[in-house]
């Protein structure tokens, strides 16, 4: 699909527009806003998500030795730190030399990592969006939050908070601790995984299969049953996603695939340390965050959808049997095509975090799991390393020079967020031109437009990241700039309108 | 959230953070729920209040790193009666006050436009993007902080023997074995 138009065209244009801003200022978290511009009719001519804040890991990581990298880059992000860790690792493979870990390291990887998608996943449902899903997008603010989800529905949300733990368990079992802990070295782990270590985690898993087929069940029900949830946010975009050399959902290691929105291959099993070959990043003067895009297709048509909507669609099979019938269903509510209903995104996430629990069961019970042989041999060194992981919210880069001391010369990132950057603006501006109405602001469109940049659970502190709720103030401005309107989130979640309506 | 008189009420923020101090508040797990019974959310990542309301305790994790950063800390301090200052950011700036060794201008460029694959180089400067600091700073630089929580990041049970020291309304003092500054 074309991407929108996301600016007004021309000066005499924009001198007729007003600007309603629907804008967390003071909130760091969202490290994000949405503005629009409105004319008269109140017809959208620009719709912009901004990422307001910025880091510059890029250069503040060069001169510092390639082993350390892996430590520093995680603290990019306290939700999948792993993530980080296993994507500079995977680069930190190549720079010694190491192209095949060992059988126990490979599989401690995997098993890391699929806890950190669990957890990841079971966070941004259970925590962060079931209470749009489960009160409804213009239920009472006050209530719509994990607090109000373990008063109205405790089971539910115990089983959520239960799933989180143990993918943090699981983490914690491998890297030391929960959050920030060391597993990783160059060309394999630092430590086994013990048989009462593993005894540990084989106790619960019973449960934690369970639940997790409960949260697909859940999720699915959601989706289909609510018509308004098809067609939400709606926007037709191509996927990208690593599988695996069978073309089965993988979040460790595999080739790019990428699909166009007919669901024909772009390409297939690239081999990701070509990826300056095929996406590019374009910046745009209003947000720190980049907008990458497909070379073949070109800067309108090759913006791509990254997480678990595009893994689920993009891959042939699922290997563990519970999740691939759950994808089989997710397939035939597409009805031959791929599903691009943006929120479907929390469906095809569930279906993840199911494939995270049953593939932590198999390893478990993989007799190298528990193996001592952690270190592959280093080989001869190189000077640049490219790791590319399938983090919870879609496919992200690293990528690293040294010299030939063994320092960082220069480094790139491009994280899962970004890639769906154009993506949460499309849908920010589906979303305003399908709700916004009249020149009332309205609470429902407030939050429908967070729905809408939630679906994708995005990570700000990554790019940098918003957890959670985005606080909210929407100004409605004339022309000349003068405050007609204004509806912010006041104390105790209530709405408070403060300006004058003067239309 | 609920406005049972006699629980403390909670505000908490990330500034120039990685979340990794919430999400470590959030493993205390299913002890959230028995902590629900003692204490009530205000302005936090987990609920949709805007601004911090008259609390009990914030907790303030990240450093400073841009002006909008500054201006949360202010509105936290004006409200909470203890401040707490979380995690290794917000005590001596963490991992983003590594680009302190760089010119602001040298991060700017090497993210905008001097790195691979960029279409378009051009440093973001659109007015909706709030002002940076030329460095990083540590919050206690801009207001008075009434403890500090250390690690990268805190553990839960130091949350917990935090918040079950003020709940109990005694003076908060970490056992040994909390206390880490990894």
């Amino acid at each position: 699909m074309e991407q929108g138009k996301d600016s007004a065209s021309n000066k005499d244009e924009l001198a007729n527009l007003r600007r309603v801003a629907i804008d967390p200022v003071s909130r760091v978290e969202g490290h994000g806003k949405i503005t629009l511009m409105l004319d008269a009719e109140n017809h959208i001519h620009e719709a912009r998500f901004h990422i307001v804040e910025f880091r510059g890991f890029e250069k503040f990581i060069q001169g510092r030795p390639y082993w350390e990298v892996p430590f520093f880059v995680q603290r990019l992000c306290g939700i999948c730190p792993v993530s980080h860790q296993l994507a500079a690792a995977k680069a930190v493979d190549q720079l010694v030399g190491v192209e095949h870990l060992t059988p126990t390291a490979y599989k401690l990887r995997r098993l890391l990592h699929f806890g950190q998608v669990l957890q990841s996943h079971a966070l941004h449902f259970f925590h962060l969006s079931s209470p749009d899903l489960l009160f409804g997008f213009g239920s009472d603010p006050a209530k719509r939050n994990i607090v109000g989800v373990l008063d109205k529905y405790p089971d539910l949300a115990l089983k959520g908070v239960k799933l989180r733990k143990y993918g943090q368990q699981v983490i914690a079992a491998i890297a030391g601790k929960r959050i920030h802990g060391t597993a990783t070295v160059p060309g394999g782990m630092n430590k086994p995984l013990t048989i009462a270590e593993r005894e540990i985690l084989l106790a619960d898993i019973s449960d934690i299969l369970s639940w997790s087929q409960d949260a697909v069940a859940l999720n699915e029900q959601i989706h289909t049953e609510h018509a308004e949830h098809r067609s939400f946010a709606a926007i037709r975009s191509n996927f990208l996603s690593v599988t695996g050399n069978g073309g089965e959902l993988e979040l460790y290691h595999g080739g790019l695939r990428a699909r166009s929105e007919s669901g024909a291959k772009i390409f297939d099993q690239l081999d990701y340390r070509g990826y300056q070959q095929i996406i590019r990043e374009e910046v745009r003067p209003w947000s720190y965050m980049k907008f990458p895009y497909l070379i073949g297709l070109g800067k309108q048509q090759g913006w791509y959808r990254v997480g678990p909507l595009a893994r689920v669609n993009n891959c042939d099979v699922i290997s563990t049997p519970l999740a691939e019938a759950a994808r089989q269903r997710f397939k035939e509510f597409g009805n031959g095509s791929l599903v691009q209903d943006t929120l479907a995104y929390h469906w095809a996430r569930m279906i993840e975090a199911l494939h995270c629990a049953e593939s932590i069961h198999e390893l478990l019970h993989d007799p190298d799991i528990t193996g001592s042989d952690l270190v592959a041999d280093l080989g001869e060194k190189r000077q640049e390393g490219i790791g590319v992981i399938e983090a919870p919210r879609g496919t992200l880069f690293h990528h690293y020079q040294i010299n030939e001391e063994g320092l960082i010369e220069k480094a790139n990132l491009i994280v899962s967020t970004t890639s769906n950057n154009q993506a949460m603006n499309e849908s920010v501006r589906s979303v305003a031109n399908e709700y916004l109405d009249g020149n009332e602001i309205t609470e429902g469109l407030l939050n429908r437009l967070e729905v809408a940049v939630r679906a994708y659970d995005p990570c700000l502190s990554c790019a940098t990241h918003a957890l959670g709720k985005m606080p909210l103030q929407v100004e409605l401005l004339d022309a000349e700039g003068a405050l007609l309107d204004r509806l912010s989130k006041g104390g105790n979640g209530k709405f408070e309108r403060t300006g004058q309506s003067a239309l | 959230m609920s406005n049972a008189k006699n629980k403390l009420r909670i505000a908490t923020t990330s500034l120039a953070g990685c979340f990794g101090c919430h999400m470590s508040f959030l493993d205390m797990d299913e002890r959230l729920v028995e902590l629900l019974e003692h204490v009530e959310f205000d302005r936090s990542p987990l609920t949709d209040i805007k601004h911090c309301n008259p609390c009990d305790i914030g907790l303030v994790e990240g450093g400073l790193c841009n002006a909008d950063n500054v201006h949360v800390l202010r509105e936290f301090r004006r409200n909470c009666k203890i401040l707490i200052a979380v995690g290794a950011c917000a005590i001596n700036g963490g991992v983003p006050a590594m680009r302190n060794h760089f010119s602001l201008r040298s991060c700017l460029e090497e993210s905008f436009l001097n790195g691979v694959g960029v279409e378009n180089p051009q440093i973001p400067g659109d007015v909706e993007l709030p002002l940076l600091l030329d460095k990083v700073r540590p919050i206690h630089e801009a207001v008075q902080i009434d403890y500090y929580l250390p690690g990268c990041p805190p553990s839960a049970d130091e949350f917990l023997s935090v918040l079950g020291d003020l709940l109990a309304g005694r003076e908060p003092a970490l056992p040994k074995k909390l206390i880490h500054y990894d």
